[in-house]
């Protein structure tokens, strides 16, 4: 990609850094979120600054470890490792963290991490289920919004929550332009550089900003400028990564796809495609929230229908050679929803996907380099 | 014209030399060591070839050292498996550091492929270093094991676990034959696992340095109830086929 454009996201991220600790000495509140099934609107509703806490980097492991067992997902240890180490400046600014029981290692590591900073979990229904389900999480959701009522003493009125979620509305259809950018053959991102971009707007604080960037992105993109050519190296094959959520510092398996000579097209994850949909801007804003949040297609569901409604529209939209499913370490939802996956990919699409397990750490790169190649070499 | 395909594994580099007709030439080996390319270089001195593929986890420094050619060693164990057998639609691999099972589609190309988990259990490795705790020689292991009268159960696949294992039947008195086929049926075990997953019909060609042990041949026999086909010299079936990819790649320049 134009370094200019890497330097402006650079640049665009420190600034950040600087815009977040003066809004919290003028007395804006952060909140720090861990999971796509949080409302991040009511929090926007309440005047805060949303911050996502995911943890994508390997380092702070280690020392999650003395406290975590080994045998955990690497992104729960990578998340717990930040937040007890003080090396995440974003934890550090939230007031309040709102994770999800998205799966029992994360349940039980939020109350370990209720140590460090107060903290509210969200329950989550097991399905989706329109009646009991929905019910049960509407109540989840009234009792978020007093929760975030109270840090930060504003009223959430339905005019605050309609404009916090026409924002939202508005950020998420930058985001899913920009992902439909790699529609386009051959891709006019690549998929280290689109997850970068990605990433990192989705730490800036003023959503204005994060839309702006990632619409100049994706009008600079669609011209095709954001690549050298390299057609004289053949047509690249085109990957669509589905699974586990991704980021920079748990991006090996994109790398080693263009290591290799192929594009990541498409991410069906939560932190890629996932977060392509809207609001309904119509209905009572808390049922709205409510209902379109529930329906986020997360292998913690059962069952998890909406991923493959999502799967089978990406596939041929994003006109994909083949599919690599991620599985963290230890995350066994997503590990055996993988078999369900290849037979439904296999039986749509003709396509085998590869499955690949792993962690945040390098050791395995040579074995993972060898997986990827032979079924680039296979499709 | 001559071809070469060369297979660099974590436990032995293989040299295979053919001519335009596939026919094999000459085949070397030798141990990897710590020095990969000083062994391969070894290898190929003085080799006179048109073309030369490199597969197998060296398979990229070679690249970089002699501007060559690499194809993955699930593809050079493919094409390799289908020149010795024809028919063949299914293989198994398991070598030093890795195992994997191959299904192949009617043209000969990989249809779908399984792989051990990312660390070296159920492999070449893993017999060795069992053999060398229970004070076998490698090349006899498989016979010791094949005559034990019955074999005990080994829970553990993990290397490190596998050995603690052993050693605890070792001090409760058990028969280190027994052991030895109780070793030998918990990698069968895994490896049947990683072939019914492919569902893949037919034969089964059986290649790498392990495929030379006769208990494995038998208990894979035993396990899958199909017959299990083991090319003269299994180890070399990944540097075959990246020979004669070479000679395919010279074709379709031509």
């Amino acid at each position: 990609m134009k370094t200019v454009l890497l330097n402006k996201l650079q640049h665009i991220s420190e600034k950040n850094l600087m815009a977040i600790e003066d809004a919290k000495t003028n007395g804006r509140k952060v909140i720090g979120f861990y999971c796509l099934y949080s409302p991040t609107e009511i929090a926007l509703a309440a005047e805060a600054i949303v911050l996502p806490l995911c943890g994508t980097r390997n380092d702070p492991i280690a020392a999650a470890e003395e406290i975590l067992p080994r045998n955990l997902c690497p992104l729960i240890k990578s998340s717990f490792g930040f937040a007890v180490t003080g090396t995440c400046p974003f934890f550090g600014f939230s007031d309040i963290i709102i994770g999800d029981t998205t799966c029992d290692g994360k349940k039980k590591m939020f109350e370990l991490l209720s140590q460090h900073k107060p903290i509210h979990v969200l329950q989550l229904p097991q399905n989706q289920d329109s009646r009991i389900a929905l019910s049960f999480w509407r109540a989840q959701i009234d009792l978020f919004k007093s929760i975030i009522e109270d840090h930060t003493g504003v009223a959430i009125t339905p005019e605050r929550l309609r404009k916090a979620i026409n924002l939202m509305n508005r950020e998420r259809t930058s985001r899913k332009a920009l992902m439909d950018v790699n529609k386009i053959d051959p891709a006019p991102l690549s998929g280290s550089n689109l997850l970068e971009i990605m990433f990192k707007a989705g730490f800036l604080a003023d959503k204005q900003k994060a839309i702006a960037l990632m619409d100049e992105i994706s009008a600079e993109a669609v011209k095709g400028t954001l690549r050298e050519n390299n057609s004289h190296n053949g047509r690249r094959k085109r990957i669509l990564l589905t699974g586990v959520p991704v980021g920079l510092g748990s991006d090996k398996v994109v790398n080693i796809v263009e290591q290799c000579g192929a594009d990541v097209v498409a991410f069906e994850n939560c932190t890629g495609y996932k977060q392509a949909f809207t609001v309904d801007e119509d209905k009572d804003p808390m049922d709205a929230l409510a209902e379109q949040y529930l329906a986020t297609p997360c292998s913690v569901m059962s069952p998890n229908t909406g991923r493959f409604d999502l799967l089978k529209k990406m596939i041929p939209d994003f006109k994909v050679d083949g599919v690599i499913d991620l599985t963290w370490q230890a995350c066994h939802t997503y590990n055996v929803e993988a078999y369900q996956v290849s037979k439904f990919i296999h039986g749509n699409f003709g396509i085998s996907p590869l499955h690949l397990e792993t962690d945040y750490a390098e050791s395995d790169t040579e074995q993972l380099r060898v997986r990827i190649e032979a079924y680039l070499e296979m499709i | 014209m001559h071809f070469a395909g060369i297979d660099i594994g974590s436990r032995t580099i293989q040299l295979v030399v053919i001519n335009e007709a596939g026919q094999i030439l000459l085949s070397l080996q030798a141990d990897t060591g710590f020095d990969p390319i000083a062994e391969a270089k070894k290898l190929i001195g003085g080799l006179s070839c048109d073309r030369i593929i490199a597969t197998g986890y060296g398979r990229n420094l070679f690249e970089i050292c002699f501007d060559a050619l690499t194809v993955t060693e699930i593809k050079a164990h493919a094409i390799g498996a289908r020149a010795l057998f024809p028919g063949a639609q299914t293989v198994l691999d398991i070598g030093g550091q890795d195992s994997k099972a191959i299904a192949l589609l009617e043209n000969g190309k990989v249809k779908k492929f399984e792989m051990n988990d990312r660390c070296a259990a159920g492999t070449g490795k893993f017999l060795e270093i069992m053999a060398k705790t229970l004070g076998f020689d490698i090349e006899q292991f498989g016979l010791e094991a094949l005559a034990a009268e019955k074999g005990l159960k080994i829970s553990s696949m993990c290397t490190v676990f596998a050995e603690s294992e052993v050693t605890s039947l070792i001090a409760r008195g058990n028969n280190r034959r027994e052991i030895a086929r109780g070793l030998h049926s918990s990698v069968i075990r895994r490896a049947a696992g990683m072939i019914n997953r492919l569902s893949s019909p037919g034969d089964i060609v059986f290649t790498g340095g392990v495929a030379k042990n006769p208990c494995m041949q038998t208990l894979l026999r035993e396990k899958l109830g199909r017959p299990i086909l083991i090319p003269d010299e299994p180890q070399l079936t990944g540097a075959l086929g990246a020979a004669l990819l070479a000679a395919q790649h010279n074709g379709a320049q031509d």
